[in-house]
């Protein structure tokens, strides 16, 4: 039977992907962005499980928030990536160093 | 037994669709399997009886935020050669940091136990009526005030993109408003004086 640590182990495989995914790629941001919307699906994960398992529904109303907020993020970043790439004519996470982070 | 079948078909093409979204050499592709893992955790959210998100996710993540990636993706020329060159560079730390974070979920998941009972039988949702009925009866009572916020967020979000975005070319004939508004009579209108002329 699937029980309650299967799915939090498959959003911990799933986070930990992502993370990996921010570590290996540091020549797109867009990637980077698609990471953090796999981070965010990974969190919503836990949520919905620890939801079901431990019968309360106020976890399903915070995932529908996390959505509408990494929904707003994700245009804003991509926002910025165009006028970036207007800007440097390139996305490169190497070439982003203006600020001298 | 067949709940558990389709638990891991669905847990194992979400992982390999993710780990896809890592690895992919173009960002085209990327954006694709991330399509793929979204499909997949609808799945499994329906299978955890959460099917509004399910459904939203599909629809907001899939139909519009993903196409919105795509668009991007596509407007953009990006160089593909350069593109994955520094990948190997990198991939002890971002492996090395992944199987810790792995390590350590599956030591207090399955060591600790969290103190919750852990069950392996779900037990039965306790709300009546249908998920999405429960939802927004939640979200229209309690949640109203965050729910309103939420609003404000999106329309937030739509006024910082329009206006990232938008730029002035040069020649670009546009409004004035306050012009137009504080223009004046004297500035428009001229008052000719006429002789009158006499019918011969």
């Amino acid at each position: 039977m699937i029980g309650l640590p299967h799915f939090l182990m498959l959003a911990g495989v799933l986070f930990s992907i992502a993370v990996a995914g921010i570590f290996l790629n540091r020549k797109n941001v867009i990637v980077l962005l698609m990471c953090i919307e796999l981070m965010l699906l990974a969190v919503n994960f836990n949520f919905i499980a620890f939801s079901r398992w431990l019968g309360d529904i106020h976890g399903q109303v915070f995932v529908f928030f996390i959505l509408t907020v990494a929904a707003a993020e994700s245009a804003i970043g991509l926002a910025i990536l165009v006028v970036l790439f207007r800007e440097k004519k390139s996305i490169n996470v190497e070439n982003l160093d203006t600020m001298r982070g | 037994m067949l709940t558990t079948i389709l638990f891991y078909v669905f847990a194992t093409v979400l992982v390999g669709s993710a780990i896809g979204v890592v690895l992919a050499r173009n960002p085209v592709h990327a954006a694709l399997f991330l399509v793929l893992a979204f499909f997949e955790s609808a799945a499994l959210w329906l299978m955890l009886e959460a099917e509004f998100l399910g459904i939203v996710l599909v629809l907001v993540y899939v139909g519009a935020v993903m196409v919105l990636f795509l668009f991007v993706i596509m407007m953009l020329d990006i160089n593909l050669q350069q593109m994955r060159s520094g990948l190997t560079r990198y991939a002890p730390l971002g492996g090395l940091v992944a199987a810790v974070m792995v390590g350590e979920i599956f030591y207090v998941v399955w060591m600790r136990h969290l103190g919750i009972n852990l069950a392996l039988e779900a037990p039965p949702m306790s709300v009546p009526g249908s998920n999405t009925h429960a939802l927004g009866a939640l979200l229209y009572t309690d949640y109203m005030l965050p729910f309103q916020l939420a609003a404000v967020v999106l329309l937030i979000a739509i006024v910082a993109a329009i206006a990232l975005t938008m730029r002035r070319r040069p020649g670009h004939k546009m409004q004035d408003v306050s012009a137009q508004v504080a223009v004046r009579r004297e500035d428009r209108l001229r008052i000719v004086k006429v002789d009158s002329e006499k019918y011969q």
